[in-house]
C-alpha cells in the first residue's frame, strides 16, 4: 500500500487566459482525512476534478492510490468515488433506484445491490422517502441521496466537495460521525469545505489554497499557532466585532497592542482575548485586507 | 483497522453497464407519461388523418390506406426518435454524466440506452400503426419472410434516426436546442414517395425526393408488405441506412468524446 494515498505535484491548470491553479504542491496520507480551504473561486473544486480524472490538467502530476490521474484514468477511476458540489444523481429516478442503479454498475449482483441500497438508505435517514422520485426531493435530502450513492462502492479514496453544504445540523453531525467511520475502515477521505469548524473537527490536515497556490499546509494546531498565541477583539457599542488584531499572548505584545488601538478608537470599546480559530487563520491567509490587519500591530 | 475489500469488486462488465443503462432509459421511457401518450396516439391520429382527410382526394378508389401505411409507419418513427436529443442533451447538461465518468465503465453506455429504449418504444408505435391499419383496411399480402424483411428494415431505419438524433442531443448545448434542430429532419418523410407518388411532383423536386434515403426504404417496405416490386430498392434502403448509421454511431462517439472527455 501506498504511504500517500495522494500525490500532486507542481500542478497546474488554466481555463482560458484565466490561471487557476499555478503550480500546487500536496501529499495526502493513507487512511487520513484531508481538507482543503480557500475562497470562493480558488480552485478547490478544480483540483478535485483533475483528481477524479474530470478535467485535464495542464502541467504537473497527480498520482491517486499510486496511479497517475493522466495516463491510468481507469485505474485511477477504481480507486476512487466522488460527491461533487453539484448533485450527481438522476433526478427522474427514485432514491432506491438511483442507489441500485449505481450497485449494480459497481459490479454488485442484483441481491447484494438490494441489500446494499437498503443499508445505505437507512444510514442516511431516507428509508420513508426511498420510493419517491429524487426531482421532489429537498436541497439537504438531494445533497444525502448524493452522499449515500458516493459511498455504492467502498473505494480506497472518496473525494467530497462541500458535502455539508446545505445541510441541517443534525445531518451535518451524522455525516461527519459517517466521514468519520469510513477513516476507520482505511479509506482516504479528501474534502473541501466552507465550514471550519468542519475542517477542525474531522482533519488530520488541512491545506489553505489561494491565488492558485497553496498558502499554508498542516494540522489545525499548526495552522492556528501560525496567527499567534491570543487573538484581541475589539467590541464596538452594537456588539459587533470592530477588530480582531493577533498577538503572541505575553503581557509585553498584548499592552503594546492595547495601547496603539486605544489611540485609534474610543474609549469605551470593550476588549476581548481569546485563542485563534481557523476563521481568524483563513481570514489572514485568504484576504489581503486580513493580513494587513494582522500585520497592523 | 481495515474491514472493506476493495479488491474484490470488479466493475460491471460492458454487457452490464450496457443492460442497467437500457433498464434505466426503458424506465424513464415509461414513465414520461406524455410522451408515452403522444407515441401511441399519434400514429392512430396519423393513419386517421391521412386514409379519411386526404386518402379520398389522393386515391379516389379508396385503396390509399395501402399505399401510405409504410409512409405513416417512418413518419412515427421520426417523431418517436426525435425525443432521443431531447434525452441524451438532459443527460449531458445533468450532473449525473459527471457521476458516471468517475466509474470505471464506459459511459457511453448512456447514449446506448436512450438509443435501445428508442427502438423499444417506435417498434411499439410501429405495431399500433399496423394494427390500426389493419381496422382501416389495410390489406398486406406479404409473406412470414417479407414480413420479417420489413420489420427488420423498418428496425435498422429506427436505429438510424435514433443514432442521428442522440448525435444531435450530443451537439446541442440544451435540451430545448437538441428539441429544435431535430425538427428538421421530420420534414424528410414528406419529400419522399411516402404519401404520393414522386412523379407526381414538380421535377426539380423530383429529383431530389428520388433520390433521397426515405424512397428507397418506403419502395423496399411497400414492396414487401403488399404486392409490388423491390427491385434494386431493398439494397439501396440498406446501403443508405448501414451507411447513415455508421455516420451517425462516429458522430455521436465523437460528440460524445468531446463532452464528456476531459475539460
Ligand atoms: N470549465 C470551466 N471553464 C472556465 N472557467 C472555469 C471552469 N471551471 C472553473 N472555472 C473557473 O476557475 C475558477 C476556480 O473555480 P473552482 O470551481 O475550482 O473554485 P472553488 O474553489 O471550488 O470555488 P467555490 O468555493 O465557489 O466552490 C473560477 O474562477 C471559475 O470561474
Ligand atoms: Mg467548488
Amino acid at each position: 500500500m501506498n504511504k500517500h494515498a495522494i500525490e500532486v505535484k507542481g500542478l497546474r491548470k488554466r481555463f482560458g487566459s484565466q490561471i487557476v491553479l499555478d503550480g500546487i504542491d500536496l501529499a495526502v496520507e493513507t487512511g487520513t482525512i484531508f481538507a482543503l480551504l480557500g475562497p470562493n473561486g480558488a480552485g478547490k473544486t478544480t483540483l478535485i476534478n483533475i483528481l477524479s480524472t474530470l478535467v485535464a490538467p495542464d502541467e504537473g502530476t497527480a498520482t491517486v492510490a499510486g496511479r497517475d490521474v493522466v495516463k491510468e484514468r481507469d485505474e485511477v477511476k477504481r480507486a476512487i468515488s466522488l460527491t461533487g458540489q453539484f448533485a450527481a444523481v438522476d433526478e427522474a429516478l427514485t432514491a432506491e433506484e438511483n442507489l441500485n442503479m449505481i450497485a449494480r454498475l459497481s459490479g454488485f449482483n442484483s441481491r447484494e445491490a438490494r441489500a446494499r441500497t437498503a443499508g445505505l438508505l437507512k444510514r442516511f435517514d431516507l428509508t420513508a422517502s426511498a420510493k419517491k422520485r429524487v426531482k421532489t426531493y429537498s436541497g439537504g435530502m438531494r445533497r444525502r441521496i448524493d452522499l449515500a450513492i458516493s459511498l455504492v462502492a467502498e473505494r480506497p479514496v472518496l473525494f467530497l466537495d462541500e458535502p455539508t453544504t446545505g445541510l441541517d445540523t443534525l445531518s451535518r453531525r451524522a455525516l461527519w460521525e459517517i466521514i468519520l467511520d469510513l477513516k476507520k475502515q482505511g479509506i482516504t477521505i479528501f474534502l473541501t469545505t466552507q465550514y471550519l469548524e468542519e475542517a477542525d473537527q474531522l482533519a488530520d490536515r488541512i491545506a489553505v489554497i489561494a491565488g492558485g497556490r497553496v498558502v499554508a499546509n498542516g494540522t489545525a494546531g499548526e495552522l492556528k499557532a501560525r496567527v499567534g498565541g491570543e487573538v484581541l477583539e475589539l467590541i464596538g457599542g452594537d456588539d459587533g466585532v470592530l477588530r480582531t488584531v493577533p498577538t503572541d499572548g505575553s503581557i509585553q505584545d498584548v499592552r503594546r497592542t492595547l495601547s496603539e488601538l486605544a489611540l485609534l478608537y474610543p474609549q469605551d470599546t470593550r476588549v476581548s482575548i481569546r485563542k485563534p480559530s481557523l476563521d481568524d487563520v483563513f481570514v489572514a491567509l485568504t484576504t489581503t485586507a486580513g493580513s494587513k490587519e494582522v500585520s497592523a500591530r | 483497522m481495515r474491514t472493506t475489500d476493495y479488491s474484490a469488486l470488479q466493475p460491471a462488465s460492458l454487457a452490464a453497464t450496457n443492460a442497467v443503462f437500457i433498464g434505466r432509459s426503458i424506465r424513464l421511457s415509461l414513465r414520461n407519461v406524455e410522451a408515452l401518450i403522444m407515441a401511441i396516439v399519434l400514429p392512430v391520429m396519423l393513419m386517421l388523418l391521412f386514409t379519411y382527410v386526404f386518402g379520398g382526394a389522393l386515391d379516389p378508389g379508396g385503396d390509399y390506406v395501402n399505399y401510405v401505411v409504410p409512409g405513416i409507419i417512418l413518419l412515427c418513427a421520426g417523431y418517436g426518435s426525435a425525443s432521443t436529443a431531447v434525452d441524451v442533451a438532459t443527460d449531458m447538461t445533468n450532473g449525473i454524466i459527471d457521476r458516471f465518468r468517475t466509474m470505471p465503465i464506459r459511459s457511453l453506455g448512456v447514449v446506448i440506452g436512450h438509443v435501445a429504449a428508442s427502438l423499444f418504444r417506435n417498434l411499439v408505435a410501429t405495431g399500433v400503426v399496423i394494427g390500426v391499419a389493419l381496422l382501416l383496411g389495410f390489406r398486406p399480402s406479404a409473406s412470414f419472410l417479407e414480413w420479417l424483411g420489413a420489420l427488420g428494415l423498418i428496425a435498422l431505419f429506427i436505429l438510424v434516426l435514433t443514432w442521428l438524433y442522440a448525435a444531435i442531443g450530443l451537439v446541442a448545448g440544451t435540451p430545448a436546442a437538441a428539441s429544435g434542430y431535430g425538427f428538421i429532419l421530420l420534414f424528410l418523410p414528406y419529400l419522399s414517395s411516402a404519401f404520393v407518388p414522386t412523379n407526381t411532383m414538380p421535377g426539380w423536386l423530383q429529383g431530389v425526393a428520388d433520390h433521397q434515403p426515405i424512397t428507397p426504404v418506403i419502395e423496399a417496405i411497400r414492396g414487401l408488405l403488399t404486392d409490388g416490386p423491390v427491385g434494386s430498392n431493398g439494397w439501396l434502403a440498406v446501403g443508405w441506412c448501414a451507411i447513415i448509421l455508421l455516420i451517425a454511431f462516429v458522430w455521436s462517439s465523437w460528440a460524445f468524446r468531446r463532452k464528456a472527455g476531459r475539460r
